[in-house]
């Protein structure tokens, strides 16, 4: 996993709630036993005329012009602004493969799925709560500002806009520990085997049927 | 000190170490793995050197991909047939309590397929690579979707990394009327709390219309508990549930069986506990649904109009409805009855059960779909309950009525086999998900009830089942 640590990011307005994983990425692209190379997918029905399928060139594909990420202005975007309940739906973790694959590596909302919430962690990209105000504002301002830039600074846990204005966002230690470093997750729970290993030896006492 | 609600007790039995923050490793003891989002976590750990910690926890089947009519024919989209082998070898390799590959008598969707097999227990951990692990809440299981990372690191440690959410009670109290499912009242509590309602929560589902459901409506309930924002759905175990499981393969046997019985009576909310949030509805009062929208939330009773979106405040629901009425090619106002469908879908994890299968032929019987409807799809959740549905005839009745009748599957859930919708056409489905192009690119879904999609199936058009 890539390790983020501070990032200077143009950002990408998408200004609808409950976006799901299924607009996220389509199930066709579910059926890859790949976990790269589905940026170029990323939104795919609001961002084509066509149906895309897994492992098609897309350089060619006829665009939906008015669809933000296919706007001039917000190319090389690396910070997605985004309404409540983002990520809702299924768990595919497909969905921040995309995104991360595409370039974003923040994602700025009021709410979002807690599934995709958890999943984004696992792959380098940092889901950041904002109340809905501040989440107003920065789309108030991405709209009047172009090439608007968002400065997001894990160690402090802050976001910064142009103005020099900047809130703070909750994120769990682990998880915090884990993004700066990039670290592997398994390999640090591996770190517990023991503990594991006891555990299970006294589940399996209390309750053997579990055990067949 | 307070009491304990049922969630508390199924988390603290599997914590096998707290972090200061509350973050804790989880122990878990079932493990479901279906062929679309296992792929890249197997692979993961080939790449780490790593093996399964307790491959005896798995259960697994392909369910996704595989087709529903011409078995014999095999899968002919090469890009389904490699998701499919790919666990078929996945599984070789790491080893299963059960697999039941593509065509095995057993084989069905993962969901279904857990419970009845007994592989779904009270008081269990239960994990799989997809949302609608939630069902298995239904037997007073922790059970809740994760990613494919997590996947891997259930695969690798038997543990999963969680913080504990927060507890909300709904409670549904007093008697349904007749023609009102389980799925009705999961609609109706999606459309009361949204579909971000239970986002951070744990959920459980009580009152006496829920001890009211059998096994099976209780696994469309908690099926749909995802589809209120809620990772996990729980109802607490009960004779009924006993009653559901004794026997069943991987169920206890003997003595194990009476121990088991003792301790899962104590899996319940004690009556001094407290919940973060408390959400009632009254069982009377619940209607049959129909959705109108793209999200599951946008539902609303049978006789009602779709929604006018002048007539909404709020901007970004307003322009919610104004995109959804778009996509949907709805006219404001309309009443629900008075929309046609080109298909019908019965099926799914929600709703593909046994008694959900008896309940369409009942309305079925004796009568045959609108000549305007192009195909009625039936697709059983799995061999079993195919089985047991041509045991009863159900299947003739579905034939005779111009149904389909096929092998079992996720099919027109998803559409990632050949089941689907063409754009622009509209379906009513027993499925659980309206989004868009969720039944095939541009597809129309309306969630309705078994009862509700046969009957549209029959009469061209949806139709309060309570008149039909
Ligand atoms: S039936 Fe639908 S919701 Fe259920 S597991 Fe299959 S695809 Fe997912």
């Amino acid at each position: 996993m890539k390790p983020f640590t501070y990032l200077d990011g143009l950002v990408c307005p998408l200004d609808r709630a409950n976006v799901d994983t299924d607009a996220i990425i389509p199930k066709q692209f579910l059926k890859s036993i790949k976990r790269s190379g589905f940026g170029p997918f990323l939104f795919d029905e609001w961002r084509y005329k066509d149906v895309g399928q897994p492992d098609m060139d897309c350089t060619h594909r006829p665009l939906k012009t008015d669809f933000v990420l296919n706007q001039k202005r917000y190319q090389g975007a690396q910070v997605l602004l985004a309404r409540d309940n983002f990520g809702c739906g299924s768990s595919r973790e497909h969905a921040p493969w995309a995104i991360e694959d595409y370039g974003f590596r923040v994602i700025i909302a009021p709410s979002f799925a807690d599934i995709f919430f958890s999943n984004c962690f696992k792959n380098g990209v940092l889901p950041i709560v904002a109340s809905a105000e501040i989440v107003d504002q920065l789309f108030r301002e991405c709209a009047a500002q172009p090439g608007y830039r968002l400065r997001v600074d894990l160690e402090t846990q802050t976001v910064r806009n142009p103005a020099g204005e900047w809130f703070q966002f909750d994120i769990t230690p682990h998880r915090k520990h884990c993004l700066l470093n990039g670290l592997d997750e398994i390999g640090l729970t591996l770190r517990h085997a023991d503990e594991i290993k006891a555990f299970e030896k006294k589940h399996q006492a209390a309750q053997p049927w579990l055990f067949v | 000190m307070a009491g304990k609600t049922l969630y508390d007790k199924l988390w603290e039995s599997h914590i096998v170490r707290e972090e200061a923050d509350g973050t804790c490793l989880l122990y878990i003891d079932r493990h479901l793995v279906h062929e679309v989002t296992s792929p890249q976590a197997f692979e993961g750990l080939r790449l780490a050197g790593r093996q399964a910690w307790r491959s005896r926890s798995i259960v697994a089947n392909p369910d996704h991909n595989t087709p529903t009519d011409h078995w014999d024919e095999g899968i002919k989209d090469p890009v389904s047939r490699l998701q499919v082998e790919t666990l078929d070898a996945n599984i070789k390799d790491f080893g299963a309590l059960a697999y039941f590959p593509f065509k095995h008598a057993n084989q069905g969707i993962i969901h279904v397929i857990g419970p009845e097999n007994g592989a779904t227990l009270p008081g269990m951990t239960v994990v799989c690579g997809d949302s609608h692990t939630s069902t298995h809440g239904a037997f007073g299981a922790l059970a809740h979707g994760i990613g494919t990372s997590e996947v891997e690191h259930v695969l690798a440690t038997q543990t999963l990394v969680a913080k504990k959410s927060k507890r909300m009670l709904i409670k549904v109290e007093g008697k349904v009327g007749a023609g009102v499912t389980a799925k009705d009242i999961a609609l109706a509590i999606i459309g009361k709390i949204g579909t971000a309602g239970g986002t951070g929560y744990a959920v459980e589902f009580g009152g006496s219309a829920i001890r009211d459901l059998s096994m099976e409506g209780r696994m469309t309930l908690c099926n749909l508990a995802i589809e209120g924002g809620a990772r996990a759905g729980l109802v607490a175990p009960d004779e009924k549930t006993f009653a559901y499981l004794e026997g069943r393969q991987y169920a206890p046997k003997g003595q194990a069986w009476q121990d088991a019985v003792a301790y899962w009576k104590t899996l319940k909310t004690d009556a001094d506990a407290k919940f973060d949030a408390v959400v009632e509805l009254d069982a009377a009062k619940i209607e049959p649904q129909v959705t109108w929208g793209t999200s599951p939330e946008q539902v609303l009773p049978v006789g009602a109009k779709v929604p006018n979106p002048a007539k909404e405040q709020d901007p970004i629901r307003r322009s919610g409805i104004e995109r959804a009425l778009q996509y949907m090619g709805l006219k404001a106002d309309t009443p629900l009855s008075e929309i046609s469908v080109d298909k019908v879908f019965i099926g799914s994890c929600t709703n593909s059960r046994i008694e959900d299968l008896r309940a369409a032929a009942k309305v079925a019987k004796g009568r045959r779909k609108a000549a305007s409807v192009k195909q009625v799809l039936v697709v059983p959740g799995s061999g079993q309950v195919k089985r047991q549905a041509e045991a009863e005839g159900l299947d003739k009745v579905f034939i005779e009525a111009g149904f389909e009748w096929r092998e079992p599957g996720c099919s027109m859930c998803l559409a990632m086999n050949a089941d689907r919708l063409e754009p622009g056409e509209r379906c009513a489905s027993t499925s659980n998900r309206n989004f868009e192009g969720r039944q095939g690119a541009g597809g129309r879904t309306h969630l309705v009830s078994p009862e509700m999609a046969a009957a549209a199936a029959i009469a061209g058009h949806f139709i309060d089942i309570r008149s039909f």
